[in-house]
C-alpha cells in the first residue's frame, strides 16, 4: 500500500514562523532585515517583456507581455513557501529579480535587505539557486571537480566545505556518484548533484524552480526529504517552485499560487483547496473487477478492470475513506493523487465568475 | 589557488580529455603544414626573399600557423560557441547569479584550453617539421619567452574578439553567421593564409593595424628576430592595446546585455 500523501488534518492558517529556527550566526545577521519584516519583500513588483512578432513581410509589431504584474508578498527567515502556477503563469521571472539577473520594471524587492539587481555579487554569497531544467555542474568533469569549484568560487572555508559535503553526500546518497562525469549522470542523480552544490556554502535562501521536474518517484522522494531536513535543520529559508502539487502537500505549510502574472492565493493548501472546491483522487486497486465503490464522502468516477479511481474533496482527510474501503473490499493497493495545479486555478476562477 | 586558476586549470583538464579530437587535430595541421609548406617553397623559389623573409624563414611562419592555429583559436571554436550556445537557451542565467566575473570566468578557461592546446597541438607539428625543412627558430631562450608572451597576448586579443561575438548572441539568437566572418577575418588577417608584409599597399598597411594580426603575425615575427629593441617592445604594445581595448568593448557590451536584454527561457 502506498499512500503518496498524507491527510490534511493541519489548520489551515497561513504560517508566518516568527520564532527564527537559526544558527547563532544567521540569527545575528537577521537584525538588519527583521526591522523591516520579511526577508523576502515583494512590493508591487512588475517585469514586463517587449516582444516583436511579424505583422507581415517587413513590418513588425511591438508588444509588450507581463510576465510579472505587480506581485506583492513577504517570506519569513526560516520559511520553507510553496511558489506554485501553471505553465507561463511568471514563476522563473520571479526567481530570477529575487536573483538580480533580471532587473524589475517596477516595483519594489529586497532579499536579506539587499537589492538584487543592483547587489548581485553580494547577494549571490548569500543565497543558492537551483533550476531545475539547468546544471550549475561542469559537463565532462566529475561532480568532485564542480564541488572544488564551489568552495573557491564561495571561498568557503576547508573544514565548513568537507562538513557541508559530507552531509550533503551521506543524506543525497552522492558517494558512488563523486566521480562519474556529470554527464553520465541520470535526470535525478544529476538535480541531487546539483542541490548539494547550491549548498555547500550555507546560503541563507535557497530557491528551487521546478526541481522536480521529470524525475522519477525515488529521486522525487529523497529531494523533498532532504529539502525538509535542510530547511529544519539549518532554518534556511526555501522558496519552491513547481506545478507538483505533491511537493507542496508534503513539504509547505504556505503556498502562493500565481497566475497571468498576478498572485491569486496566499496562505494554507487546504484554504486553497476548500478556496477552489478542488477533489484529489483515491486510485484503488482491488483484488478483482468489481462495480463502482460506494462510500460516503466520494465518488466513482472511473473504472478499469481491478483499478477504480474516486474523487473526494480536497480540504477532506483521505484516512477514513481508506479505512472504510480496506474493511468492506478486497483491497490490493492504493495512492492518493493531488489534482493537477491548472484544475485548482480553473476552478478558483470557475468559483468566483458564480459570484 | 584561486578561483580563476582553478577555472583554467578545469579548462586544461577538460580538453585534455578529448585525446582523439586531439590526435585528429595534430595530424590535420602536419597535413596542412606540409601542403602549405611546399605551395611556399615553390613560391619563394621563383621569388626569393618576398615580403622581406629568406625561404627558410617562410617554411618557419607555416609551421608555426599551424601549431598556433588551435591556441590562439584563429579559426574560432571553443569557449565561444558553448557561451552562445549558453546565452540561447538562457543557461547564462547559472553564470550571471554566481559570484563570478562572466568575462574573467570565460578567459581563465579559454587561456587554460589555449595552455593545453600549445603544447597538445602545438608542439608536435612543429617538432614533426623539423625533421624535413629547413627551420630558423632561435637559440636565445629569451628570444623564446618573448614569444611565448606575444602568443599569450595573442591568445587574449583572440579571446575577446569571440567573447563580443557571443554575446551578440543576446541579440541574434544565432551568432553562426557572425562566427563565420570572424573565423574568414581571422585565416585572413592573421596572417595564416598569407603573411601580411605580402600583402600590397593599403590592403597591407590596413591588415596590419587590425587586431588579428596580433594572433599569429606579430608572434611569428618576434620568433623570427624580425622585432628587436624598441620594435620589440612596440608590438608587444599593440597587442597589449587591442587585448585591453576589445576586454573593454567586451565589459561595456556585456554589461549592457545583461541589463537591458533578457535571459531567455524558464
Ligand atoms: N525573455 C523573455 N522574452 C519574452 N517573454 C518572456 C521571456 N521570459 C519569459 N517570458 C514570458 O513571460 C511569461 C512568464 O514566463 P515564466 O516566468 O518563464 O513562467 P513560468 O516559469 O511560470 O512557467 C511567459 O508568457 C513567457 O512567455
Ligand atoms: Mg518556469
Amino acid at each position: 500500500m502506498s499512500i503518496e500523501s498524507s491527510g490534511t488534518a493541519e489548520p489551515s492558517t497561513p504560517s508566518t514562523p516568527s520564532e527564527p529556527s537559526a544558527t547563532a550566526g544567521r540569527a545575528a545577521c537577521a537584525g538588519a532585515t527583521a526591522a523591516r519584516g520579511g526577508f523576502i519583500e515583494l512590493d508591487g513588483l512588475v517585469k514586463s517583456f517587449t516582444v516583436r512578432r511579424k505583422a507581415g513581410v517587413l513590418r513588425r509589431t511591438k508588444h509588450e507581455v507581463r510576465a510579472v504584474d505587480g506581485i506583492s508578498f513577504s517570506v519569513a527567515r526560516g520559511e520553507m513557501v510553496g511558489y506554485i502556477g501553471p505553465n507561463g503563469a511568471g514563476k522563473s521571472t520571479t526567481i530570477k529579480m529575487l536573483t538580480g539577473i533580471l532587473v524589475p520594471t517596477s516595483g519594489r524587492l529586497t532579499v536579506a535587505g539587499l537589492d538584487p539587481a543592483r547587489e548581485r555579487t553580494r547577494l549571490a554569497r548569500r543565497i543558492g539557486v537551483v533550476f531545475g531544467q539547468r546544471t550549475t555542474l561542469w559537463w565532462d568533469l566529475p561532480l568532485r571537480d564542480s564541488y572544488h569549484l564551489m568552495r573557491r568560487m564561495y571561498r568557503i572555508p576547508d573544514a565548513r566545505y568537507r562538513q557541508n559535503l559530507d552531509h550533503c553526500t551521506e543524506l543525497l546518497d552522492l558517494g558512488p556518484l563523486m566521480d562519474v562525469p556529470v554527464r553520465q549522470l541520470s535526470l535525478g542523480q544529476r538535480m541531487r548533484g546539483d542541490i548539494a552544490a547550491a549548498l555547500l556554502h550555507d546560503p541563507e535562501v535557497l530557491y528551487l524552480d521546478e526541481p522536480t521536474i521529470g524525475l522519477d518517484v525515488v529521486s522525487k522522494a529523497k529531494v523533498r526529504e532532504f529539502l525538509r531536513t535542510v530547511n529544519e535543520e539549518l532554518g534556511t529559508t526555501v522558496l519552491l517552485t513547481t506545478h507538483d502539487l505533491t511537493d507542496i502537500e508534503q513539504l509547505c505549510e504556505r503556498v502562493m499560487v500565481i497566475d497571468h502574472g498576478r498572485l491569486v492565493h496566499d496562505g494554507g493548501l487546504d484554504a486553497l483547496h476548500a478556496d477552489g472546491g478542488s477533489e484529489r483522487t483515491l486510485v484503488v486497486d482491488l483484488e478483482r473487477e468489481l462495480p463502482p465503490i460506494e462510500v460516503e464522502g466520494a465518488r466513482a468516477v472511473r473504472v478499469e478492470g481491478p483499478r477504480q479511481w474516486l474523487a473526494f474533496p480536497a480540504s477532506a482527510s483521505a484516512a477514513p475513506l481508506v479505512a472504510e474501503i480496506a474493511a468492506e473490499y478486497p483491497l490490493v493497493d492504493l495512492s492518493v493523487r493531488e489534482p493537477a495545479i491548472e484544475d485548482v486555478i480553473a476552478r478558483m476562477y470557475a468559483d468566483r465568475s458564480a459570484l | 589557488m584561486g578561483l580563476y586558476a582553478v577555472v583554467a586549470a578545469l579548462g586544461f583538464r577538460r580538453y585534455a580529455t578529448y585525446r582523439v579530437a586531439t590526435a585528429a587535430g595534430v595530424f590535420t595541421n602536419t597535413v596542412f603544414g606540409f601542403v602549405m609548406a611546399y605551395t611556399y617553397m615553390a613560391l619563394w623559389d621563383e621569388r626569393p626573399h618576398l615580403g622581406g623573409y629568406g625561404v627558410a624563414q617562410a617554411v618557419t611562419f607555416v609551421w608555426m600557423g599551424q601549431s598556433l592555429l588551435a591556441a590562439s583559436s584563429i579559426l574560432g571554436g571553443g569557449f565561444e560557441q558553448e557561451l552562445a550556445e549558453r546565452i540561447r537557451k538562457g543557461d547564462v542565467a547559472i553564470d550571471l547569479y554566481r559570484p563570478a566575473d562572466l568575462q574573467l570566468w570565460w578567459l581563465a578557461s579559454d587561456l587554460g584550453r589555449a595552455a593545453f592546446h600549445l603544447l597538445g597541438r602545438g608542439v608536435a607539428p612543429t617538432a614533426a617539421a623539423a625533421f624535413f625543412f629547413p627551420l630558423t627558430l632561435p637559440d636565445s631562450p629569451v628570444t623564446w619567452l618573448f614569444f611565448l608572451l606575444s602568443v599569450a597576448l595573442g591568445v587574449v586579443v583572440s579571446f575577446a574578439i569571440r567573447y563580443l561575438v557571443a554575446l551578440t548572441s543576446f541579440w541574434l539568437l544565432d551568432a553562426s553567421g557572425i562566427q563565420q566572418i570572424t573565423a574568414l577575418a581571422g585565416i585572413f588577417f592573421s596572417g595564416m593564409l598569407l603573411p601580411l608584409a605580402l600583402f600590397p599597399g593599403r590592403l597591407g598597411d590596413v591588415a596590419r593595424v587590425l587586431p588579428w594580426s596580433a594572433m599569429l603575425q606579430i608572434p611569428v615575427d618576434v620568433l623570427l628576430g624580425r622585432h628587436t629593441g624598441g620594435g620589440l617592445a612596440q608590438a608587444l604594445a599593440f597587442q597589449a592595446g587591442w587585448a585591453a581595448a576589445l576586454l573593454a568593448a567586451g565589459r561595456l557590451v556585456g554589461m549592457f546585455a545583461t541589463r537591458k536584454v533578457v535571459v531567455q527561457g524558464g
